[in-house]
């Protein structure tokens, strides 16, 4: 009940751990969009040696375990590191940018897949219409836009219940770069179990809303189709 | 000088030879008609015409210009002259104005008004007028062929590639396929209608082709021919 009390109360820790996290998620979900759903629909459209096995190896790292790329994030980012004088250890900048790559091969997978299911038959209608190699992609992407979202959707999810690289490399300050799963983590070791509760029951929330939003999403495709 | 000129065409896939040695010529504002069984390689002689896929042996002259090996630029700019309608057609997740207008997007030369207004033209034509702003993806599949002549049709090309367009439809809807078929014969652009239906061909080509294995066996006016199966 205390749990309840903390968040229809509007605890103000609460609020400030909840919205921090869903910025840092949400920032790292759209970085990787923007770099990845591009990069996916290059490695779908073009015909290259090993390309089967590229799409093997980003599979692969679907489930990358997450303290593993926090490591490698954090020997990136750290003082000796070759991203050192960035200064992006221990900030929501460095989480930021551990949790993109996190979720870069999920929405790159995702994305040649979401291509690849849109199949020939609407590429050679656009070609046939006159479009350019790149109107083609550019139709290709629309038509697969439910699903290139739900990869962006996805994307959101895994980045805000990961602690690995939250933990790792945004250090878990209070005010600063102290998120929900990291929150959660420490609350419950200090036997703070009320407010480790109230975080937890907001993170499956948001976690249930983006399902809804993805299946809603979907629902209204197969509508459609 | 003919519109289209093909000479020795051939196309294989792996040991499988789909056409064989193709002679044919189409002139500007006739209608050919392509007969044949399923499988006898009407639909790939429309695909290497239209520039989708490249011929494994012999040329194709379009405008008297070789189209076979030329850089996708030049591939472009010929296939822009033409304009295909597949037997299933596709319609791409918008409305139907932008269904329609696709080919015009793509070709970036008309204003948004003139687009408005050629699909208006292209829809009422066709028969559906005030079908602008209707989701594509919900229409019967009668119109949804019709959308498909419309969205081939503003593009005004000097070829039409019609693959079976009547093959699915209800004999009602292939019917209303027909008279829009009839109203391109009265115009100036050249159409290749691969079909199966020799009644159709009779009512609509000035000629007939008779494509049989991936061989052409016959072409000539469509009450000379005597399909061999």
């Amino acid at each position: 009940m205390r749990a309840l009390d903390l968040i229809a109360s509007r605890d103000p820790q609460v609020v400030e751990i909840t919205l921090r996290a869903i910025f840092i998620s949400l920032s790292s979900a759209f970085l990787a969009g923007v770099i990845c759903i591009p990069l996916g629909g290059i490695i779908e459209f073009r015909r290259f040696w090993g390309k089967r096995a590229l799409i093997n190896l980003i599979q692969t790292f679907y489930s990358l375990p997450t303290v593993t790329v926090g490591l490698l994030v954090f020997l990136l980012i750290s003082r000796s590191g070759p991203l050192g004088g960035l200064n992006l250890l221990f900030s929501p900048s460095g989480m930021i940018f551990g949790q993109a790559i996190l979720v870069s091969p999920i929405m790159i997978g995702l994305t040649i897949t979401a291509l690849a299911g849109v199949g020939s038959p609407v590429r050679d209608t656009a070609k046939s219409l006159g479009a350019t190699e790149m109107q083609i992609i550019i139709t290709v992407i629309k038509e697969a836009r439910v699903a290139v979202i739900a990869a962006v959707l996805l994307g959101f999810g895994r980045a805000l219940s990961e602690v690995g690289v939250a933990m790792m490399i945004g250090g878990n300050i209070r005010g600063y770069t102290r998120v929900l799963t990291t929150a959660i983590a420490l609350e419950t070791s200090m036997g703070n179990l009320e407010l480790s509760m109230a975080l937890g029951i907001i993170l499956i929330c948001i976690s249930l809303a983006v399902n809804l939003l993805l299946n809603r999403f979907q629902g209204r495709q197969e509508w459609r189709s | 000088m003919a519109l289209l000129e093909i000479s020795s065409l051939g196309k294989s896939y792996g040991k499988a030879e789909i056409l064989k040695g193709i002679d044919l010529t189409v002139e500007r504002g006739e209608i050919l008609g392509l007969i044949g069984p399923t499988g006898s390689g009407k639909t790939t002689l429309l695909r290497l015409v239209n520039l989708l896929d490249e011929p494994s042996t012999g040329r194709i002259l379009f405008e008297d210009r070789e189209v076979s090996g030329r850089p996708e630029r030049e591939k472009l700019s010929m296939r822009r002259k033409m304009a295909m309608v597949f037997q299933k057609p596709v319609m791409f997740k918008a409305s139907v104005e932008e269904n329609v207008s696709f080919g015009l997007r793509m070709r970036g030369k008309a204003d948004a008004e003139e687009m408005r207004v050629r699909t208006k033209e292209a829809l009422a034509a066709m028969g559906l007028p005030g079908y602008e702003s209707r989701d594509a993806n919900t229409l019967s599949g009668g119109e949804m062929q019709r959308i498909a002549l419309a969205r081939a049709w503003v593009l005004q090309p000097e070829l039409l590639l019609l693959d079976e367009p009547t093959a699915n439809l209800d004999p009602g809807s292939a019917a209303s396929i027909d008279g829009l078929l009839q109203k391109l014969a009265d115009s100036r652009t050249a159409v290749i209608l691969a079909t199966h239906n020799m009644q159709q061909c009779r009512k609509l080509a000035d000629r007939v082709a008779v494509l049989q294995a991936g061989r052409l066996v016959a072409v000539g006016k469509s009450e000379e021919i005597a399909l061999p199966w």
